[in-house]
């Protein structure tokens, strides 16, 4: 809320200073001022969370990356270093390993957030779509990550997920060339997902600036999905936001300290610490958890349709998935944004939750088991008719609850309740 | 009206669908197993001393584990991460400075600087390879797997509900379970009807295809022979050495546990103070505000 300018510089130095660069100014409005609604719950800490963990994720990265190799012979060897001989590097290791998981974990969060108070909805369509374009980016900087201790689960994973691409029609084979700088995943590889894996994260921190300025040209959404009306309905966002998100960031470590100091290598596969290996594959091929779901799809898609074999349309499925996102904002044409305002829309959302998380369930289970089979298909299925059919339908059958007047209303009735 | 009651028909749809949903994922549990293949014999969870968040290494322990290592293991198996000097760490085997450099003394390494190309072993050297690639592979068909991360690249995939309360307990214990299990494992004859390959023994821990291991049992009653120099003498039975070697073979794969450990105390304490702290500053801040 740009309009909203209260900052008068004080004396003769902040004055110069702001006819220059009103670097001063900049921050009064966007982080010390910035009108916030004041009946924001906990789910919207997640944003300050993701943001803590981002910077959290780029300085462990950049010490290991000083005493890391990317090199197939020596990069497993690296890593058992860092943990082993590296001052403080067995704690910086592990809050990166498990750092990704709860990045992950907030970020899943951050996203059934938004589908629930429909924070995609105008006009915050651009906010979103950043929004999942960081996500995209996101799953492409922690698969590259999880390849480089070179482990048998990163091989096998890099050779699974490059092979991807070569479902594409015609520059399918050219690109899976280019991805694995090869025939097959080996040095030339490690060494393009080490400088990708160095580079993508302050590509995702300049795509979170985007975001946080789309985020603050329409202000926040809230919990009853209703436009701030007045000054009334806001806070500043410090010390009342900045204070309450450090709260739950705190709580946020406890969890995450959990897993870094007594349990590093429960997130993990024991496989990965066996060293990389082109002759023997693992029994099971298993992603990491957060990339479960998608992996279910990718491997519901077992049959041919018409002219598309099975093989590309688990890659349609699987980047299908995902791009549905960005098309989200014009797929559910409802008006109202807050489920809690939307008696049919709720229903099918918290089956959209359960299914989503029975989509990771299947994940790691044998696709060769029956039953896990069709239920892989009829959980791929409801992910898409969720956004497809049942969205669109909704926006036109469903009769909303009557909205409150305004934030102020909203609260002074829950407060009088 | 008419959306009242399409909506409560929804709703009872949607009910039966998460029902089946819920029946669905229940089956697997009923239908797994395939006939034709003997069963995995399941990994039971043994007690450690470094088991759970307050667990620390029984020095002791370790030090017989080494002994195992060193008499039988090493022979075949090598460690490449771990040198000599780890062995006299606190929260290992702890032994003196000067028991690790006589040990180190007494073996060679390959080192094309020194005269003759070998040269003693230094504590700071890795512990040497004894038997080479070549040598193993005429042996045995395969080079034995290094023991350096072992005992974290081995586990029994936990049952349901098993792994949702590994979470909860912190369970960082499954390799040793397995190596523990995998020792105790093997069978002199095979059962019936099971005809092993030439050279290979039967293991019932040992994963599919067939239990069939390379691995000649390593151990057995009375293979090592402890020295009671506490006073209160081990009995080496094919249990205790099993164990023993277990958790040695943990603390190589993680030797500073118990120092992440008492860390992880630390930073926890702290934080949960800090959230508390952080709690009250955030509700007085918001007292008086209608949110």
């Amino acid at each position: 809320m740009s309009e909203h300018s209260t900052y008068t510089p004080k004396n003769g130095l902040s004055k110069w200073l702001d006819e220059r660069l009103p670097i001063i100014r900049f921050t009064t409005e966007h982080i010390m001022d910035y009108p916030t609604p004041k009946n924001l719950n906990y789910w919207w800490t997640f944003g300050g969370i993701l943001a803590v963990m981002l910077v959290i994720q780029i300085v462990t990265g950049v010490v290991l990356a000083m005493h890391y190799t990317p090199q197939i012979g020596l990069a497993f060897d690296s890593v058992e270093h860092i943990k082993r001989d590296v001052d403080g590097g067995r704690v910086i290791q592990a809050v990166h390993a498990v750092g990704a998981s709860m990045f992950f974990f907030a970020v899943y969060i951050h996203i059934f957030r938004g589908l629930f108070y429909g924070s995609y909805k105008a006009p915050r369509e651009i906010l979103w779509m950043l929004g999942v374009l960081i996500f995209v980016l996101m799953m492409a900087t922690a698969f590259m990550g999880y390849v480089l201790p070179w482990g048998q689960m990163s091989f096998w994973a890099a050779t699974v997920i490059t092979n991807i691409f070569s479902a594409i029609p015609l520059i399918g084979t050219p690109l899976l060339e280019l991805l694995r700088g090869g025939f097959a995943v080996d040095n030339p590889t490690l060494n393009r997902f080490f400088s990708l894996h160095y580079l993508l994260p302050f590509i995702i921190a300049a795509v979170v600036a985007l975001h946080i300025w789309a985020l603050h040209i329409p202000g926040n959404n809230n919990p009853i999905g209703v436009d701030v009306k007045s000054s009334r309905d806001t806070v500043k966002f410090h010390p009342y936001y900045t204070m309450k998100d450090l709260f739950w960031i705190i709580v946020f470590f406890i969890p995450f300290a959990w897993f870094v100091f007594f349990a590093p290598d429960i997130l993990g596969h024991p496989d990965n610490y066996i060293m990389a290996n082109p002759l023997v594959t693992p029994e099971h091929i298993v992603p990491e958890w957060y990339f479960l779901p998608f992996y279910t799809m990718l491997r519901a898609i077992d049959f041919n349709v018409l002219f598309i074999d099975s093989k590309l349309g688990g890659v349609a499925a699987f980047g299908g998935s995902i791009l549905i996102l960005f098309f989200l904002p014009w797929l559910d044409r409802s008006p109202v944004r807050s489920g809690t305002f939307r008696p049919l829309f709720r229903w099918f959302y918290w089956l959209f939750v359960i299914n989503f998380v029975g989509l990771m369930y299947l994940g790691a289970q044998d696709p060769q088991v029956t039953v896990f089979n069709i239920l892989g298909k009829i959980c791929t299925a409801y992910y898409f008719i969720y956004f497809l059919i049942i969205l669109p339908i909704l926006s036109f059958i469903e009769v909303p609850k009557p909205l409150p007047a305004s934030i102020s209303e909203s609260v002074l009735g829950k407060a009088h309740a | 009206m008419r959306d009242e009651k399409a909506q409560s028909m929804i709703k009872k749809s949607i009910f039966a669908a998460a029902l089946m949903f819920g029946f669905c994922l229940a089956v697997p549990a009923m239908a797994q197993g395939t006939p034709a293949e003997r069963p995995t014999a399941p990994v039971v969870k043994q007690s450690w001393t470094f088991g759970g968040i307050f667990g620390t290494y029984d020095e002791r322990q370790l030090q017989r584990g080494f002994q195992v290592f060193r008499e039988i293991c090493s022979g075949c198996h090598a460690a490449r991460l771990l040198a000599f000097r780890n062995l006299a760490e606190e929260g290992g085997p702890h032994f003196t400075a000067g028991q690790v450099k006589e040990l180190a003394a007494q073996y060679d390494i390959v080192d094309s600087t020194a005269v003759g190309g070998t040269r003693k072993a230094v504590p700071a050297d890795h512990w040497p390879q004894q038997l080479s690639d070549a040598d193993a592979i005429s042996n045995f068909g395969l080079v034995p797997p290094d023991m350096s991360v072992l005992a974290k690249a081995r586990a029994a995939k936990p049952a349901f509900p098993d792994w949702i309360f590994n979470y909860f307990t912190a369970y960082q214990e499954a390799g040793p379970d397995y190596i523990h299990a995998l020792l105790l494992g093997y069978a002199e004859t095979p059962p019936d009807g099971v005809t092993l390959p030439d050279g290979k023994f039967y293991n019932e821990v040992f994963p599919v295809p067939g239990h069939s291991i390379g691995m000649p049992p390593p151990l057995a009653d009375g293979t090592v022979s402890y020295t009671g120099e506490d006073g209160k003498p081990v009995p080496a039975t094919l249990d205790q050495a099993a164990r023993d070697v277990s958790a040695f073979l943990m603390w190589v794969a993680d030797p500073h546990m118990a120092a992440r450990k008492e860390t992880g105390f630390k930073v926890i304490l702290f934080l949960f103070l800090f959230a508390g702290l952080m709690w009250f500053v955030k509700q007085r801040l918001w007292k008086g505000i209608e949110h």
